[in-house]
């Protein structure tokens, strides 16, 4: 069997992928699937990588800010990727590194306070970059604490005031109440959102900022207003652990079929997801989505 | 030192409180919160009064993971010296909690016979524990992430553990390989402080949180699985990197332990114990099974140790420490026709991962039970900060629990095959048993969900009572 996967040079690729192509790239990659993104895995797959199309994910801090499960966004991104044909490269960025080049698609998570403390005059040091990464569409998907610091700044409760990129046109306030629970929420683009929150700064939206949703059940930014997360280009904002991906694919979704439209101009294909549960993924997904949409705060 | 005897309890009180736990249990509960809650109410001082009668005082026990196993062997240890011992045994790790067992052995004139009471607690309600009742001895195990959705950070936890060791009179037991806990020492004025700590070789097989996506290598996985460090090196590197520095660093000045794990066995330690200018390197078998109850045992040697000096009977402590059984669901084997049910508590990564890793799969059939109850944590985000691929060769047969579908998604995305899934527990287990009945069976599961899978396993075969 062959995989159809244009050669490299091929110019843009075909709009419709052949899903059917996926199960024979993702059993040949699946020996390997756990050294994907090493440089040894890297150079062992050099013969042929002309024949596989890359995506660049880039987790931002994974050692300060990986608190709450979101390396579950990372894992998801990198498996639907396969799932839809491609070859994800997971790098990662944490304070003094080399900067990759040419991130396709960025995330990054929460971390503590202290960690948060950490990477914020790096992350202030790579601030240009992300903004240009921004404003040439690339997506992103900050949660939490690195939500935070897209914004402007973090005042804490003492006055003082924690400086942000800017990407997002939000502001946060340090308060004494932790916001946790569960949260639903409504998108015109991706339904309804589902997630856990816990977090105690509230953010609030400037004019340039769309919020992600607006929150049903919890909170979400703040306990003013209905928003959850924020919204610039393909830069998205949010609080929700939980994972977020894992139960919200149309998210994760949208992460790669920007990348890939940008990237190869590629429209996203079928999700050749294999089946190993009595259930098929998308039940999976409904299912799980369905209980945490019904309990408890 | 000079202890100051608060005014006897209430008989008053004491009379309302078992009243309550008569009523309590009678109509099936536990016995352990409402009562408390009444004494509590009737009589604020009640537990310090009792307690400050005790001649050698009172120890706590706190952490995040391996309390109540390590509390129990403590006991045990302390009552193979011949003590009298008092303790909060049912898993009722809060205030309220220590109230009821009190009711449960006090005489109605206030005595409570015992030489000392050891304590299990929860790290936040222990900081109101400490300053009703100072402990003499205390033993700080771990800080992991945890019920963050009720503390809110790992950091905040570990300044919970710190008031405890502000508080304790005498002497504090800190896990040195835990940085958060090893801190503990730099604010401690006065009293003693004595490690437990791990060879260094060991080491990689109890990953802290810090090191939650780095090094998944596990006990008798002797090739470490590197598809979770992928995503924390950068690719454009030659070496991977360790996403650790900050965390190992505080290893590397590490203070002189009292009693160090140097070797893992099955159902057998190695511990090096410090006497005098000396060590004395002793294996022992163990009734415990696991490297983290293993670990446990060291925490519980150095505080024995400590508690005891140099009245210790050396030969007593090490018979104890061989029999000493871990508590229930953490670890516990069960027979249903003929083959053993193993029961593995899970509420956090580490500790799940560590369940994973200490125990292998292959032979096993394995069931996952997940809730999402108050007591087991709502936040489900947990499940992501643990890596399932060991458990992909021999797949899982079963996913249960409030939680079934996120738990079988989980898999889904570290590939690793489900049979069947059945939110309904008692349903999930009698499926569970009955497609496997010539193997041994492991079931991980978390804290509400054994509560009912263990109360549904005592109609197959004998299970020791809760409480």
């Amino acid at each position: 069997m062959t995989v159809p996967v244009p050669a490299a040079g091929a110019g843009v690729a075909p709009t419709v992928r052949q899903a059917p192509s996926v199960p024979e790239a993702s059993s040949k990659l699946g020996s390997s699937l756990g050294s994907i993104g090493s440089p040894a895995h890297l150079s062992a797959a050099s013969p042929r990588p002309s024949r596989l199309k890359e995506i660049r994910v880039l987790q931002l801090y994974p050692r300060d800010m990986n608190i709450y499960g979101d390396y579950g966004n990372a894992l998801v991104l990198k498996r639907r990727l396969e799932w839809y044909g491609y070859t994800p490269v997971m790098l990662s960025y944490d304070p003094g590194d080399e900067f990759p080049t040419d991130p396709d698609i960025l995330i990054g998570g929460g971390g503590q306070d202290s960690g948060q403390d950490r990477i914020q005059a790096d992350l202030l040091g790579i601030g240009k970059r992300l903004h240009a990464l921004a404003e040439q569409d690339v997506p992103m998907l900050m949660i939490c604490g690195l939500y935070q610091l897209f914004g402007h700044f973090f005042e804490t409760r003492e006055g003082s005031r924690i400086s942000g990129i800017g990407v997002l046109d939000v502001e946060t306030y340090g308060t004494d109440k932790r916001l946790i629970g569960n949260v639903v929420a409504e998108s015109d683009q991706f339904g309804t959102v589902i997630g856990y929150e816990n977090h105690s700064g509230q953010t609030y939206l400037g004019d340039d900022a769309a919020p992600l949703a607006a929150v049903t059940a919890g909170e979400g930014n703040n306990q003013r207003d209905a928003h959850e997360g924020a919204r610039h280009r393909n830069v998205l904002g949010s609080y929700l652990h939980g994972s977020l991906l894992p139960k919200n694919p149309a998210i994760a979704d949208f992460l790669i079929a920007t990348a890939v439209q940008q990237k190869f101009g590629d429209q996203l294909g079928e999700l050749a997801a294999p089946q190993t549960a009595p259930l098929p993924l998308d039940a999976l997904t409904d299912r799980a989505r369905h209980i945490a949409a019904s309990r408890p705060r | 030192m000079a202890v100051i005897r608060p005014r006897p309890p209430r008989p008053a009180s004491i009379l309302v409180g078992k009243a309550a736990r008569a009523v309590t249990k009678l109509r099936g509960g536990s016995g352990s919160a409402f009562p408390g809650l009444v004494v509590e109410r009737l009589d604020p001082g009640f537990l310090a009064s009792v307690l400050a009668q005790l001649p050698r005082g009172v120890v706590v026990v706190s952490g995040t993971n391996g309390k109540t196993t390590t509390t129990k062997m403590v006991v045990e240890l302390l009552r193979g010296q011949g003590l009298k011992v008092f303790t909060n045994r049912s898993g009722s790790n809060f205030t309220r909690g220590v109230v009821a067992s009190v009711l449960g052995e006090i005489s109605p004139r206030g005595t409570l016979e015992a030489d000392i009471a050891v304590l299990e607690l929860d790290e936040a309600h222990a900081v109101h524990f400490v300053r009703a009742v100072a402990p003499r001895y205390s033993l700080l195990l771990n800080v992991m992430r945890d019920q963050l959705d009720r503390f809110g950070e790992i950091d905040t936890t570990a300044g919970m553990l710190r008031t405890i060791a502000e508080h304790t009179t005498q002497g504090v037991v800190l896990n040195r390989e835990d940085a958060r806990v090893a801190r503990i020492a730099d604010s401690i004025q006065g009293q003693e402080i004595r490690y437990f700590g791990l060879a260094p070789e060991l080491r990689k097989h109890f990953p802290s949180d810090d090191d939650l996506h780095v090094d998944t290598a596990a006990v008798g996985q002797p090739t470490p699985n590197h598809s979770v460090r992928d995503l924390c090196s950068n690719s454009a590197d030659s070496e991977p990197k360790s996403c650790t520095d900050h965390a190992l660093s505080e290893n590397e000045k590490a203070p002189y332990a009292d009693v160090t794990l140097t070797g893992l066995g099955t159902q057998q330690g190695t511990f090096r114990i410090s006497a005098g200018n000396s060590t004395e390197e002793i294996t022992s078998e163990l009734t415990v099974n696991g490297a983290y109850n293993t670990y446990n045992a060291a925490a519980a040697l150095t505080l024995v140790r400590m508690v005891l000096g140099e009245q210790i009977d050396f030969d007593a402590l090490l018979r104890s420490l061989k029999e000493a059984a871990p508590a229930f669901g953490r670890g516990e084997s069960l027979s249903v026709g003929g083959q053993p049910v193993d029961l593995v508590l899970v509420k956090n990564p580490a500790g799940f991962r560590l369940g994973l890793s200490s125990f292998s799969a292959e032979g096993v059939a394995t069931m996952i039970a997940i809730n999402d109850n108050y007591a087991d944590g709502r936040d489900m985000s947990w499940l992501w900060d643990v890596s399932f691929e060991s458990l992909a060769g021999q797949g899982v047969a079963m996913v249960s629990g409030v939680r079934t579908y996120d738990m079988a998604l989980r898999l889904h995305y570290d590939g690793v095959p489900v049979d069947a899934v059945e939110p309904e527990l008692v349903v999930a287990l009698d499926e569970f048993l009955a497609a496997h009945p010539q193997t041994p069976r492991r079931i991980f599961c978390t804290y509400t969900a054994m509560l009912a899978l263990r109360k549904h396993l005592g109609s197959y075969t004998e299970v020791e009572a809760f409480n």
